[in-house]
């Protein structure tokens, strides 16, 4: 898959209310390309209820019900449980996809509840966190996933707690998709969603999306910044089906011995939320914290990447 | 078919016959029996419906929302601290004009836990758009629920509808019930009706962010939508009996009011006791009458003025309070009254499930019409011993005169 093969069809129409550089804008623009227009599209309350434009207006080609902050998994389970039954009456001819879209506010903490009970009961839905650290919405305020030491409008001298693994914590679901994306990989990500919506059941996708007034760059800058989170390993790219997890794109380069990884410093540095580890002066305790953690993710990749070579190497030696 | 049922399962027949596609509830007592009846019509008996088991009732409700605007009859069931849960999404359900019909036993709220009954529950739930009618029988229950489907998809309303009824007085007791043939109920009770719903053929974008020029707009066809409910629920009270054949009023059921002189105004159980305390003091010689609020959102103030201006006395029954206020109910009538006619007495009584016999209604109601007893009491209150909240505990607590 090419970005030129990408269906032209847009879903989310332009001259919508986002902000410059708005990544969740972007994420859902291919995402919905991905899955097209037979979609019943849930948006959680975040950055997404603003951006479709305020009535009458909307920036939607499709069926979309907006809901309140805490019931993207229960939004999905009902949406899912009534299209299981016009199928069966026959209202629908083809199944449409169930697609939650909702912020990390709405997935790591006030909607954590509701997720969960939904991916146990393995609701047939497509879950997405887009996921820009921050309540963006309400001000760029911290949430569970805002990385360690970043500054939001409640954490001035940057978050003293290191963020949680929501992706992670549906895997322990045992549900039957889990995906990570990025903007920055339009192909790996169009293919995860692709790969989703033939399936059912519960699956969850979680897109980091860098966000330009909440992180402080500019917004041209959307693409390179998530391009730097890959390359430097603070967001690891992957998906995982059936109890196995394959490492994509940019991460599996790293990985596989095929991409140098970047310091951490390339990535803090592009993003003013992290300015007060380089100035006035630098906080090397801080870098250094952040790039050993991520040193020690990839040594473990790697020594388990190299292991399943070596394993495969020996399998594939003429028997003796 | 006639069976002795709870009132609980009562509800869970009426969702059958209803044929609701979509069932999304959450676990409290006194409502459990009914959705754990609901879940075995589906495993045992062939009743062909979606049972989500969620994992609270605020996603009860966000699931219900959600299969309602897709396009198919949704049911949720809850009391007290799970309807308190609930509250943003009541907001919301009726907000976006779904309609849907939820049960609601009512139940005290904690702390302390009580699971006894009172009207704290739904009556804290009023503003928030939802339709909200009262049952006293289990007969009532099942005929409600049924006739809440056709109320809240009637295109002048498209609202959802609350049903309540009394934690174990009704939810838990034994009564007869009468349930109709499913063809009775197809005859009354059409397919899924509403004014919208999500379709890939159809985009459109429901509940976005809304600016002030638009806004009250949405609110004041909530509130012309309760106006036009009021008639819609007396219609639809007469066709179910023309059709199915019970009866239990409209907004209100009366009992002796044709030519009584003094009445007593209550909802839920605690009207029957007063039908039976009515009953005494028109042996002893007072002609009182009785009137049941069925619906309490939309508020039967027509019926209500029509029934009470003319009264001498009108006694107004409270299984609930507006702290810093009163008898929630006792104030609605006296602002429908508006000072025509009498002032009505309130009577706090029964909260937490404390039993409030016919004959202290009797009592009270007697002490009224004399002239004895005016304004505001609480008659069951009894301030007992080991009630630490008590200004006798206070005292015992904090030693002689300063509490
Ligand atoms: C119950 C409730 N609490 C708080 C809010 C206010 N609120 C709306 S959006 C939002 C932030 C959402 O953050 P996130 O989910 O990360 O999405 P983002 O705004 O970043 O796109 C908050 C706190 C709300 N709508 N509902
Ligand atoms: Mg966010």
């Amino acid at each position: 898959m090419r970005i030129k093969d990408f269906p032209e069809e847009e879903l989310l129409l332009p001259g919508n209310a986002a902000c410059q550089g708005c990544p969740s804008s972007m994420a859902l623009r291919l995402a919905l390309k991905a899955l097209g227009r037979n979609t019943l599209l849930a948006v959680i309350a975040s950055c997404t209820s603003v951006l479709q434009s305020p009535f009458p207006a909307t920036a939607f080609d499709l069926p979309v019900l907006n809901m309140a902050f805490a019931t993207g998994g229960a939004t999905g389970s009902g949406l899912a449980a009534a299209v299981e039954r016009l199928m069966k009456k026959g209202v629908y001819r083809e199944r449409p996809t169930v697609l939650v879209w909702a912020g990390d506010g709405g997935t790591y903490d006030i909607g954590i509840q509701s997720l969960s009970g939904a991916a146990e009961r393995n609701a047939d839905f497509i879950y997405v966190c887009y996921n820009n650290e921050a309540y963006s919405n309400t001000g760029t305020q911290r949430s569970g996933a805002t990385p360690y030491a970043a500054w939001t409008t409640n954490t001035v001298k940057g978050k003293r707690e290191w963020r949680k693994d929501v992706a992670q914590i549906m895997v322990a679901h045992g549900i039957p998709y889990v995906a990570t994306a990025s903007l920055a990989y339009p192909t790996d990500l169009f293919e995860k969603f692709t790969r989703a919506k033939g399936i059912r059941g519960t699956r969850y996708i979680e897109i980091l999306a860098p966000c330009p007034p909440g992180w402080k760059f500019p917004s041209g800058h959307t693409v390179k910044v998530a391009r730097l989170a890959v390359q430097t390993g603070l967001w690891l790219l992957y998906e995982h089906r059936e109890g196995i997890t394959t490492y994509t794109a940019g991460t599996q380069r790293i990985i596989h011995g095929k991409a140098r990884r970047l310091p951490v410093e390339e990535y803090l540095k592009a993003q003013g939320r992290f300015r007060h580890l380089f100035y006035p002066e630098r906080d090397e305790e801080r870098i250094a914290e952040i790039q050993r953690r991520v040193d020690r993710v990839f040594e473990t990749l790697e020594f388990t990447h190299r292991l399943k070579q070596h394993i495969m190497d020996i399998e594939m030696l003429p028997p003796r | 078919m006639r069976l002795v049922e709870t009132g609980n399962h009562a509800a869970a027949h009426a969702v059958r016959l209803a044929r609701v596609e979509v069932v999304s509830a959450y676990p409290i007592t006194p409502q459990t029996q009914v959705v754990e009846e609901i879940s075995r019509f589906i495993d045992e008996e062939g009743y062909d419906c979606e049972y989500i088991p969620v994992e609270s009732e605020h996603s009860a409700m966000a699931a219900m929302i959600a299969a309602a605007a897709a396009g198919v009859r949704a049911f949720s069931a809850t009391s007290s601290h799970g309807l308190a849960y609930m509250y943003e999404l009541l907001h919301w359900a009726a907000g976006i004009r779904l309609p849907m019909v939820m049960a609601n036993v009512n139940r005290a709220l904690g702390p302390g836990w009580n699971i006894w009954c009172d009207h704290q529950d739904a009556m804290s739930a009023r503003d928030t758009g939802w339709i909200q009618l009262y049952c006293s029988t289990h007969q009532e229950i099942l005929d409600t629920v049924i006739q809440a489907y056709r109320i809240s998809e009637d295109p002048s309303v498209f609202l959802p509808v609350m049903v309540c009824y009394d934690a174990f007085t009704m939810s838990h007791t034994y009564m007869q019930v009468d349930i109709p043939e499913q063809e009775t109920v197809d005859r009354f009770l059409p397919p899924f009706r509403t004014s919208w719903r999500l379709d890939p053929r159809f985009p459109l974008t429901h509940g976005s962010v809304i600016y002030p020029q638009d806004y009250e707009e949405t609110r004041y066809s909530i509130y012309q939508a309760h106006r036009a409910a009021r008639e819609v629920i007396r219609r639809t009270a007469e066709e179910y009996r023309d059709i199915v054949g019970n009866y239990h009023g409209d907004l209100v059921e009366t009992y002796f009011m044709e030519d009584a002189e003094h009445a007593v105004v209550a909802v839920g159980t605690l009207a029957l006791e007063a039908r039976v305390a009515a009953e005494e003091l028109r042996g002893a010689g007072y002609p009182c009458g009785v009137v049941r609020i069925r619906s309490y959102r939309p508020f039967p103030f027509e019926e209500l003025r029509e029934l009470l201006g003319g009264m001498r006395t009108v006694v107004v029954l409270d299984r609930a309070v507006s702290f810093g206020l009163g008898g929630i109910l006792a104030s609605e009538v006296k602002a429908v009254l508006g000072g025509e006619g009498p002032r009505p007495v309130s009577l706090i009584a029964g909260l937490g499930g404390r039993d409030v016999p016919y004959t202290l209604i009797a009592e009270r109601t007697e002490a009224a019409i004399r002239g004895e007893l005016s304004g505001e009491e609480w008659p069951t209150l009894a301030l007992n011993e080991r009630h630490l909240v008590s200004l006798r505990g206070l005292k015992a607590l904090w030693g002689g005169e300063r509490a």
